[in-house]
């Protein structure tokens, strides 16, 4: 991250303008928030970090009224004040941009922004906010129109309109939770100018991130929360990495790379990719050996999920040729990829990957139901014992087979897609994003799983934004740039730097 | 995006497009269809559908459904016949019949909106409570509104025909069409209905009291039932009791048909009027041919699949390009 922006200076010697008191929450038997504590001085940035499930997003909605503490106090501007619901948080200067875009796809930027605030008159006309809104995104340097559908806007140019409607509502304190998930490069690049620009203001942000780099870059201090505790506040200048964390997962986790492959070039290949081309893919050329890790590295945008999904017969192919073990493949649906021994785990696991309302054990034998049956019925007892052995063997947490998905946390759930395709017989595996929105200590048990998976002889390709990750588990690298594979390098050969640029060519 | 722009343009004239080539396809190959007499029985039957499509359009917009509006029509209608036998002025008994259909309107949106019942379930069983209700209140009697040739029938001459065969109907239907297209897209109930069909969530979260903008969508959908049930009465007179099931698929087909997204925040008054003329070319322009009844609602039924295929489709391009 080098976006050209300096961190804070003087900020934390601004006086208080919120207080989070001793704030507990609990939901139905779960100890939600644990006593916590929160203290905002004016015009800060202040970085919220914990692992899932540390009581980040409870304590921001709290905070907005979407919720109510059990017991606490909040002290605004040196006022106890208590927020029925989101509309008062809102009245008082507090808003908040959801993780989860909450726009309206339909209606215009100019229309999304000022919803709800459209006057007593019973008519409407546009004129008004279009010239309110062309001046907010003019203060801002962005370059929306404000008559544009919201569904017609890159997600990067939507966040913008939720940041602008939170602004306009003359915000005070702003959250933005996770607002870089789903971001390009130069998008955080711009949100970065547009938050330094807010702070110039006088207006005190509250950001909620897991990507370490960007909360070294951007925030002047940073409060980390764990199991629902307060844990400390640090400055952002005065710290380090580590120390943040060892303070979210108290213990110190390094994340190493990969030194060299001990994946021989006379490893047989398993999946040969020939010119594989699209409307977002152009040309894809690649081999993925026997028990290797190839990693695809890129932007956002870069084709990656796109190539995945052509090969594994998500999206038509225009052109291009698959072949598994020498043997050129007819991919024409996934079900065809699952034929061949091709398993992919999306990114986005509870709309893609997973039956949220089914069972541990269904989702396990989903992919491969006829080998479960006899005589049309399903062997439940085979069922028990197949999936009891990935339980056992992949380390899912589960209290029982029978637990319902839903209720298992982000790396768990990933384990169980992993053993669905394991039990399909699937040799190639293709990871999209596997550790997105799993916390540290979940991420290091999916990379084990990884790397036992290869070593067992399974090829897996794996997609990632984050780089350290690539470096850790890839024995070769294919970085991606617009649709088209730019380089694909040893891992010995491979640094954040050698990649980003691979990543950043434009051919 | 230019693109993007040119094909939705492209999209918006195809019903249109449709309905006159509909239109010219059954004067060359219909019986006497190229006839002022058709165009105005083409007329007479789209008045009722249409008041009941306007109505919806606005619930489908939310992403919402009703499936009581044939028999919330029939019921106002039926009770309002009633009272007009048992000697109640006609003027009044006509507003009655709006007021009530209003009601059942508003009763949905309160199922709907505070009760958070699906609106499928809520209305379903406001369709058979209405079917019901209007029997029983008539003792199962058929109704009889007064004729053309009664000292009341003046209403017939302003919301059905004049006596020498000018069709009223059609301008008491275009401004009620205008009140609904400025309702749709002037006034802050229209650009809420949008909004809560494009994504509801949203809304609240804005400070926005969406199940009072939800109730209202729905009384209004009732409001315009009662508009249909005058002109139902003006046309046909005799009101049938345990009927006017079915008829709202006729109205949601006319609505579909017009480009209006079963999924919620997209759709358009011009596009439900078109659907509903669209439908009644089709039927009288089938009845020239010589296919009778069950032809007209097999192909009713066919044009409802390609209208939604055609929605789709356009959805699948929309997004394909916006993913860029």
């Amino acid at each position: 991250m080098n976006s050209g922006i300096t961190a804070a200076n003087g900020t934390i010697e601004n006086p208080v303008i919120l207080e989070m008191k001793g704030i507990d929450k609990r939901f139905q038997g779960v100890h939600a928030l644990k006593k916590s504590h929160l203290e905002l001085r004016k015009g800060e940035i202040h970085a919220l970090v914990g692992e899932n499930g540390a009581g980040k997003s409870t304590m921001m909605k709290v905070l907005t009224g979407i919720y109510q503490a059990d017991e606490g106090e909040i002290i605004y501007n040196g006022e106890k004040v208590h927020f029925k619901n989101p509309k008062d948080a809102q009245t008082a200067g507090i808003a908040i941009v959801h993780q989860e875009l909450n726009l309206m796809n339909h209606l215009t930027a100019a229309q999304n922004i000022f919803i709800g605030r459209e006057g007593n008159s019973f008519f409407v006309t546009d004129d008004e906010i279009n010239v309110k809104t062309r001046r907010l995104f003019e203060r801002f340097k962005m370059k929306i129109d404000p008559t544009e559908k919201v569904g017609n806007l890159t997600v990067g140019k939507q966040q913008m309109v939720e940041i602008v409607k939170a602004i306009s509502f003359d915000a005070k304190i702003l959250i933005l939770d996770e607002p870089t998930a789903a971001l390009t490069k130069s998008e955080i690049v711009e949100l970065f100018d547009v938050m330094n620009d807010l702070k110039a203001h006088g207006v005190t942000m509250i950001y909620i991130s897991h990507r370490m780099d960007e909360i070294q870059t951007i925030s002047d201090r940073i409060t980390i929360m764990r199991d629902g505790e307060y844990v400390k506040t640090l400055v952002t200048k005065e710290t380090n990495l580590d120390e943040i964390i060892k303070a979210m997962v108290g213990r110190v986790i390094y994340i190493e790379p990969k030194t060299g492959s001990n994946i021989p070039d006379s490893a047989p290949v398993v999946l040969e990719v020939r010119g594989l081309t699209s409307r977002d893919v152009h040309d894809v050329s690649f081999d993925l050996r026997k028990g290797e890790i190839l990693g695809f590295a890129g932007l956002m945008g870069a084709g990656r999920t796109e190539t995945a999904r052509l090969i594994f017969g998500a999206d038509p192919i225009d052109s291009g040729e698959i072949y598994k073990d020498g043997k050129k493949l007819k991919i024409k649906a996934p079900v065809d990829a699952v034929r061949a021994g091709i398993g992919y785990l999306s990114e986005d696991r509870k709309r893609f990957g997973l039956a949220v309302d089914l069972s541990v054990s269904d989702n396990t034998v989903l992919a491969d139901l006829e080998n479960f049956t006899r005589k049309g019925f399903i062997d439940d007892r085979k069922v028990r014992e197949t999936c009891e052995t990935y339980v056992q063997k992949i380390n899912i947490k589960t209290p029982s087979i029978s637990q319902l998905i839903r209720n298992l946390s982000g790396g768990n759930q990933q384990k169980v897609i992993v053993a669905k395709w394991i039990v399909r017989n699937c040799d190639v595996l293709i990871f999209d994003e596997p550790t997105r929105g799993i916390d540290v200590g979940a991420k290091s048990e999916i990379y084990k799983l990884m790397t036992l998976l290869a070593e067992e002889g399974k090829s897996i390709i794996m997609i990632s934004s984050e780089l350290q990750e690539i470096l850790r588990m890839s024995d070769r690298v294919a970085c991606m740039c617009e649709g088209r594979i730019t380089k694909i390098l040893n891992i010995e050969d491979a640094s954040q730097e050698i990649i980003m640029k691979y990543a950043t060519r434009r051919n | 995006m230019e693109n993007l722009k040119r094909k939705f343009d492209l999209q918006q004239i195809l019903a249109p497009a449709a309905l006159v080539i509909l239109y010219i396809f059954f004067c060359l190959f219909g019986k006497n269809f190229f006839s002022t007499g058709t165009l105005v029985s083409i007329l007479d039957s789209t008045y009722y559908v249409g008041f009941m499509a306007f109505g919806i359009t606005f619930i489908i917009i939310t992403g919402g459904i009703d499936l009581s509006i044939g028999t919330n029509m029939m019921m106002s209608a039926l009770i309002g016949g009633y009272l007009y036998t048992k000697g109640v002025n006609i003027w009044l008994v006509l507003g009655i019949v709006v007021l009530l259909a209003t009601i059942v309107g508003w009763i949905n949106g309160i199922f709907v909106a505070k009760l958070k019942l699906p609106p499928f379930i809520a209305t379903l069983g406001t369709m058979m409570m209405t079917q019901g209700f209007g029997a029983i209140m008539t003792k199962v009697q058929t109704q009889r509104f007064p004729s053309g040739f009664d000292v009341d029938g003046l209403y017939k001459q302003i919301f059905y025909k004049t006596g020498d065969g000018f069709p009223s109907g059609i301008i008491y239907m275009l401004v009620f069409f205008v009140v609904a297209w400025v309702l749709l897209t002037k006034t802050r109930f229209g650009r809420y209905a949008y909004a809560i069909g494009s994504n509801e969530e949203s809304v609240r979260l804005s400070g926005v009291n969406v199940s009072f903008w939800k109730i209202a969508v729905y009384t209004v959908c009732g409001f315009f039932c009662g508009l249909a049930a005058i002109v139902y009465a003006a046309t046909y007179t005799t009101i049938i009791p345990g009927t006017g099931n079915g008829l709202e698929m006729n109205a949601i087909a006319a609505v579909i048909i017009g480009g209006t997204s079963m999924s919620g925040g997209i759709g358009t008054m011009s596009g439900t009027l078109i659907g509903a003329f669209l439908m009644s070319v089709l039927k009288t322009g089938l009845m020239s041919m010589g296919l009778q009844g069950h032809f007209q609602t097999f192909f009713t039924g066919l044009v409802v699949i390609l209208a939604v295929l055609l929605d789709i489709y356009r959805t699948k391009k929309a997004n394909a390009v916006r993913k860029d």
